[in-house]
Order: C-alpha cells, then sequence, then structure tokens
C-alpha cells in the first residue's frame, strides 16, 4: 500500500468526561489503519480547530454526550472553515436527538453516528468519504 | 463446608453425570463452545458443594449483621426496611429541578439524588466561558446559595435524606447544604445524607476533576473531619464503581478499582491524623449493576466480605461498622439501547433486582429513554414503580440473602474476590491508586474495547442492536432542555453580584486564600463563604489559585 492513511482527530469538546465511546472510536480506526491523534478531555472548539490544522487530519471526530452538542459541534466547523480547513470532514457522536440532527447537519457536520453505531459502520463512512476527494 | 463421605459420593455421582454429559455433547453440540461471564469467568455446566467445599461458613459467609458481611450488613435486611428508592435526577434551573424532586416523592420516592450540571460539577459559574452549551444540561444549574435555596424549596432537609453527586466541589455544596438547612431551622447535626466526593475516580474515568490529587485529597480528609464532629449522620463520600464500570470495566476491575480507591482514602485520613474508627463507620459506596446477573449479586457478596477484610486486617478497625460496606446501586447506562428502548425496561428490572438480591442500600432504576436523552416524567416513573414491584410484589425481600448457599453464586462471590485481590496487589505494588491511575485507564479501556468488539462479532447479543432488530420510530415525548437556561442563570447571576454585600464577599473569598495555604479546615471558611452569597466559581476560581489544576494523562 503506498497510499498516505487517512489522519483522523478524534476529539472532546466541551465538560463531558465520557469518554468511553471516543477512545473505542479511536482505536478502532486505528485497527483499521488510520492514523488516529485523540486530544483527551475538556477541549474548546479553538484548541480543537488548532489540532487539526497542526496534525494536518482528514477527519474530526466529535464526541459529547453532555447535550452541549448543538453549541459546540457547529463551533468546531465555523472553526475549520474560518482558517480554510473547510474541507476537513467533520463528524460527531453522543446522545443526540432527531431534531437535532438535522440542525448539525445543515451546519456542516457531515454526519452523526448515535448509540449502538458499529464502528465499521464509522469505517466504512470515512473510507469512502475520504476516498472521493 | 461439607463432611467428607458426602462430598466423596458427591463426587463420584459427578463422575457419572459428567460421563453422560460428554456423550449427550457429542451427539448434540452445546450453543456455546464456551460459557463465561462478563469478567471472563469460566461457567460450568452445574456447580456442587465441591466447587465451594473450600469456603468455611462462619468465616467465609458469616451471619448478617456481623463480619464479614458477606450476606448482608444488617440483621434482618428488608424485613426491617426496604432499600432507599432514589432516583438521580436534575436538569436546568433550580425551579425545575424543585418540581421534579417535589414530584419524586409524592410518587413515593424515599429519597433524594441531586444531579448538578457539568459546570457545577467543574466549579464555574454559568457565566463563564467554559459553560456556554452546558449550563443545566446534565443537571442542575447551581451558581449560589440563592439556587440552593430554590432547589430544596418545601422539601424538609430533617425528614429527607439527600445524595449529591459532587466530587471536586463537594466541600462546597455540603457548606451550602448545611446553609439552606439553617435557614430552613434545621441544626446541621440531623442532616442525613451523601456526597460523592470521589476525586480518584474523577481521574480514571468520569473526568469532573478540579485540582491535582494531593490537594483534592486535603479536602476530602477535611470533610471527613468536619463531619465526625458537625454532621454524625452524614456519608462522606460514596467511593464509586459506577463510572468505572460504565467506562467499559469488567465486574472484577469495578470491584478491585473501587476498593484500591478506598484504600487510598482510608490511608489519606490515617495520615492526616484520624483515627480510622472515628471516619469509617461513614464510608458508603456505589456500584452499577450490569447484565450478567449471578455475577452481579457475586460481585456485591464479594465488595463486602473484600472490603471487611481489608478494614479489619489491613487497617486494624475494631468497631464492626467500620468494616461494613454499604452501598447505593444504580442499573448500567450503558447497557441502554437506542433502539427499541422500551425494551430497556427489562434490562433495567433484571439489573435492580441483582442489585437487591446483593443486598443494597439504596437503589437508582434508569429510564428506558436515556440512550435518547434525559428522562421524560413517565419513563421516570416506569423507572421507580420497577423498583416498587420488586420491593413490594414478588417476594425476594422476605428473607436475607436468598440466593447465599447457592453453590454457582457461592463459587463465583469468591472467584471475583480472589481475582478482585490479584488486582489490588498490583496497584500496591505501584504505590496505590492515585499512582496507579493511567494502569487502571489502560486496562478499562482494553475492556471496553472487547467488549464492543463481541458486540460486533455477535459474540455478546444486544436486542434491537445485533439481533431481533427492527425499524421502529424514536419516542416523541423526550425531555428537552429549555436551550434558555444558561441566559436565565446568567442574568440569576448579575442580580446577585448587585445585591450582594460585595465587600464582605471579597473578605470570605481572601480568608479562603489564606487558608488554603495552611493546613487548617476549610470547611468552616466554605460555610461562611456561601452564606455571603460568594458563587461557587468565586469559590473554586480561589482554589485553584492555591492549588492549581489537575493535568490529564492521555492514555490511548
Amino acid at each position: 500500500m503506498s497510499e498516505k492513511p487517512i489522519r483522523v482527530l478524534v476529539a472532546k469538546p466541551g465538560l463531558d468526561g465520557h469518554d468511553r465511546g471516543a477512545k473505542v472510536i479511536a482505536q478502532a480506526l486505528r485497527d483499521a489503519g488510520m492514523e488516529v491523534i485523540y486530544t483527551g478531555l475538556r477541549q474548546t472548539p479553538e484548541q480543537i480547530v488548532g489540532a487539526a490544522l497542526q496534525e494536518d487530519v482528514d477527519v474530526v471526530a466529535l464526541s459529547c454526550l453532555s447535550g452541549a452538542h448543538m453549541h459546540l459541534f457547529p463551533a468546531v466547523v465555523e472553526g475549520l472553515r474560518k482558517q480554510n480547513a473547510g474541507d476537513i470532514l467533520v463528524l460527531g457522536g453522543g446522545i443526540i436527538s432527531d431534531e437535532d440532527i438535522s440542525v448539525l447537519k445543515e451546519k456542516g457536520i457531515a454526519e452523526i453516528f448515535g448509540p449502538g453505531t458499529n464502528t465499521k459502520e464509522v469505517i466504512d463512512y470515512i473510507k469512502e468519504k475520504i476516498g472521493k476527494k | 463446608m461439607f463432611e467428607k463421605d458426602v462430598l466423596e459420593k458427591i463426587r463420584q455421582g459427578k463422575q457419572k453425570y459428567e460421563e453422560k454429559l460428554a456423550n449427550l455433547v457429542q451427539k448434540r453440540p452445546e450453543r456455546q463452545e464456551e460459557f463465561i461471564t462478563d469478567a471472563g469467568i469460566p461457567v460450568d455446566t452445574l456447580y456442587t458443594p465441591q466447587d465451594i467445599d473450600h469456603l468455611d461458613y462462619e468465616k467465609d459467609l458469616g451471619f448478617p449483621g456481623e463480619y464479614p458481611f458477606t450476606r448482608g450488613v444488617q440483621p434482618n435486611m428488608y424485613r426491617g426496611r426496604l432499600w432507599t428508592m432514589r432516583q438521580y435526577a436534575g436538569f436546568g434551573t433550580a425551579e425545575e429541578t424543585n418540581k421534579r424532586f417535589r414530584y419524586l416523592l409524592e410518587q413515593g420516592q424515599t429519597g433524594l439524588s441531586v444531579a448538578f450540571d457539568l459546570p457545577t460539577q467543574i466549579g464555574y459559574d454559568s457565566d463563564h466561558p467554559l459553560s456556554a452549551g452546558e449550563v443545566g444540561k446534565v443537571g442542575v444549574a447551581i451558581d449560589s446559595l440563592w439556587d440552593m435555596e430554590t432547589l430544596f424549596d418545601q422539601i424538609p432537609l430533617d425528614k429527607v435524606s439527600t445524595s449529591m453527586t459532587i466530587n471536586s466541589p463537594a466541600a462546597i455544596l455540603l457548606a451550602m447544604y448545611i446553609a439552606v438547612a439553617e435557614k430552613q431551622g434545621v441544626a446541621q447535626s440531623q442532616l442525613k445524607g451523601t456526597i460523592q466526593n470521589d476525586i480518584i475516580k474523577e481521574y480514571i474515568a468520569r473526568g469532573t476533576y478540579i485540582f491535582p490529587p494531593e490537594q483534592s485529597m486535603r479536602l476530602i480528609t477535611d470533610i471527613f473531619a468536619y463531619c465526625a464532629k458537625n454532621i454524625p449522620s452524614w456519608n462522606t463520600i460514596s467511593i464509586s464503581g459506577y463510572h468505572i464500570r460504565e467506562a467499559g470495566s469488567t465486574a472484577v476491575q469495578e470491584v478491585a478499582f473501587t476498593l484500591a480507591n478506598g484504600i487510598a482514602y482510608v490511608q489519606a485520613a490515617i495520615d492526616a491524623g484520624l483515627d480510622v474508627d472515628e471516619f469509617a463507620p461513614r464510608l458508603s459506596f456505589f456500584f452499577n449493576a450490569h447484565l450478567n446477573f449471578f455475577e452481579e449479586v457475586a460481585k456485591f457478596r464479594a465488595a463486602r466480605r473484600l472490603w471487611a477484610r481489608i478494614m479489619k486486617e489491613r487497617f486494624g478497625a475494631k468497631n464492626p461498622r467500620s468494616m461494613m460496606l454499604r452501598f447505593h446501586t444504580q442499573t448500567a447506562g450503558c447497557t441502554l439501547t437506542a433502539q427499541q428502548p422500551d425494551v430497556n425496561i427489562m434490562r433495567v428490572a433484571y439489573q435492580a433486582l441483582s442489585a437487591v438480591l446483593g443486598g443494597t442500600q439504596s437503589l437508582h432504576t434508569n429510564s428506558r429513554d436515556e440512550a435518547l436523552a434525559l428522562p421524560s416524567d413517565s419513563s421516570v416513573l416506569i423507572a421507580l414503580r420497577t423498583q416498587q414491584v420488586i420491593g413490594y410484589e414478588i417476594g425476594v425481600t422476605d428473607t436475607v440473602d436468598p440466593l447465599g448457599g447457592s453453590y454457582f453464586v457461592e463459587y463465583l462471590t469468591d472467584q471475583i474476590e480472589k481475582r478482585a485481590t490479584e488486582y489490588i496487589q498490583k496497584i500496591d505494588d505501584l504505590g496505590g491508586a492515585p499512582k496507579a491511575i493511567e494502569f487502571m485507564q489502560k486496562e478499562i479501556q482494553d475492556s471496553a474495547y472487547k467488549y464492543q468488539q463481541e458486540i460486533e462479532s455477535g459474540k455478546k447479543v444486544v436486542i434491537g442492536v445485533n439481533k431481533f432488530k427492527l425499524e421502529t420510530e424514536r419516542p416523541k415525548d423526550l425531555l428537552r432542555v429549555d436551550p434558555e437556561v444558561g441566559k436565565r442563570q446568567e442574568a440569576k447571576l448579575v442580580k446577585l453580584r448587585a445585591e450582594r454585600d460585595n465587600e464582605k464577599v471579597q473578605k470570605v473569598l481572601k480568608d479562603i486564600e489564606q487558608a488554603a495555604g495552611t493546613k487548617e479546615n476549610l470547611m468552616p471558611y466554605f460555610i461562611e463563604a456561601v452564606k455571603s452569597y460568594a458563587t461557587l466559581g468565586e469559590i473554586c476560581g480561589v482554589l485553584r489559585k492555591v492549588f492549581g489544576e489537575y493535568q490529564q494523562q492521555i492514555v490511548f
């Protein structure tokens, strides 16, 4: 394989401490051959944007289970766009209602993965989207 | 536990049985190649007295209410009084949560359990930039004594016991509770309740830490000392395996890491000059009730026995109450599915039953819709009714430890104790729990990943997720937290700062700053400060300045 591996930043925005999902996803993506950076807890949207640029990632995967996703997820997308990095694929995961999912998608979060998601589904989604570019 | 000749007969009988069994299985293979518990303990076809022969009834089981408390902490358990039915609740503003509390009490709930929002848990006021989007979301927003007065409005604090899920700033929230009680005319010595106050598991698995370990431990031992003198019935800590399990640990790891954390608190208090029998009777625990039914029952029993032995043998406690592991249980949030959410009612019922058969002192049953949102009123009611069915209808509360003596449950109890003891030894070798945080995180993470892989391979069945799937619509009556709650809290803070005596506030904050740098007990300073309506964020801000902040090590 001469192809450059897909680089993913798994990030925990806000004050939420539930990182089981983020870590499981991070490990699954890594096992699928991607290069994964995990930010740890309590990241501001600005810090996440900074890390995404510095690490030159293709994907930012956000995880939030505290209900603050409507504030935090769009702030990351906006931050990336301001830095001319709007092409980075932004994904989200957490306890997120159907109504919120539609709004988040309008605001540029490409996909939301809820509880019960198979990690393979996320892997396939990322491979397909990044492959297309 | 058995006569030699009886055992010999059983051995011979078992041999014949196993021959027949081997033939049967050869002809008709079993459903699985191997059967194991969630913690990886192999499960045999049958358990007999042979499997528990090494147990000594007096030494290993004993009588309920007596050392080593394997069979329960009270002599007659639920025949005297049922467990406290205590639903964790809180969202939005203090007004809204006060309404939910009063609703739950009207429906027969017997204790309160406060969920605070993340800014409160991390010591930021609602108007702090990092609070944006988080105010009132996972719990109620408390900025000052004013909010706390509203939260307990018309709730008599001399009658109700209150548990507060608060850790880093536990001392300050306890100070507010004391101040509210005083305004109601209730002396602090009458107060009953619990603060979680378990910082080590925050570093390991839950994430609402503020200060570094040493300073956090000092706040904890200050609380131990203050309560021993002033609030004798207060549970000063709830050493929690719940979140460790939610983060992905096995049942064995849950017991081991929780008790290892307990050991660290006891050691810290002894090092701070406290007498073990003075504070240890007020230590309490908090466990998860997960899906593997018998393993869960055995887990509670094993935890009780192991803690009793640790307190007696390791710390030389003399008072039996110091050796008693009293615990709250919550059903496992992580086992709830967003798919076919009504099925969660059954999961919760079995989990709750395991906690009752394991001898819990209080219980929270999760609501069916928690993989989708905060629970609605109707879902919370079903969850509470589930406990009431177990308590009042099905007869499991009529005798003590009804599964005690089950060959299988006793075998599992013994296995969990043994395996947890090995883990605790490893943590001791690393220098104790505060030094083994990354080790525990890695162990939990590995278990979580394995669990997920087993779901994805189909080895572990999750109804509605990887088997018996069904396209269903999401329920419509989900609870939605008012997005304006942040603005309302901000407005309240503006009013507070305009109306209070700001000179007084500056003085009490200065006093805390000075005392924090000494070895003085900080509790009286916090009580003084909250009474002057200094905010939680202001008080924690001062402490952040003196103590510094914890920096997470990223284990991945």
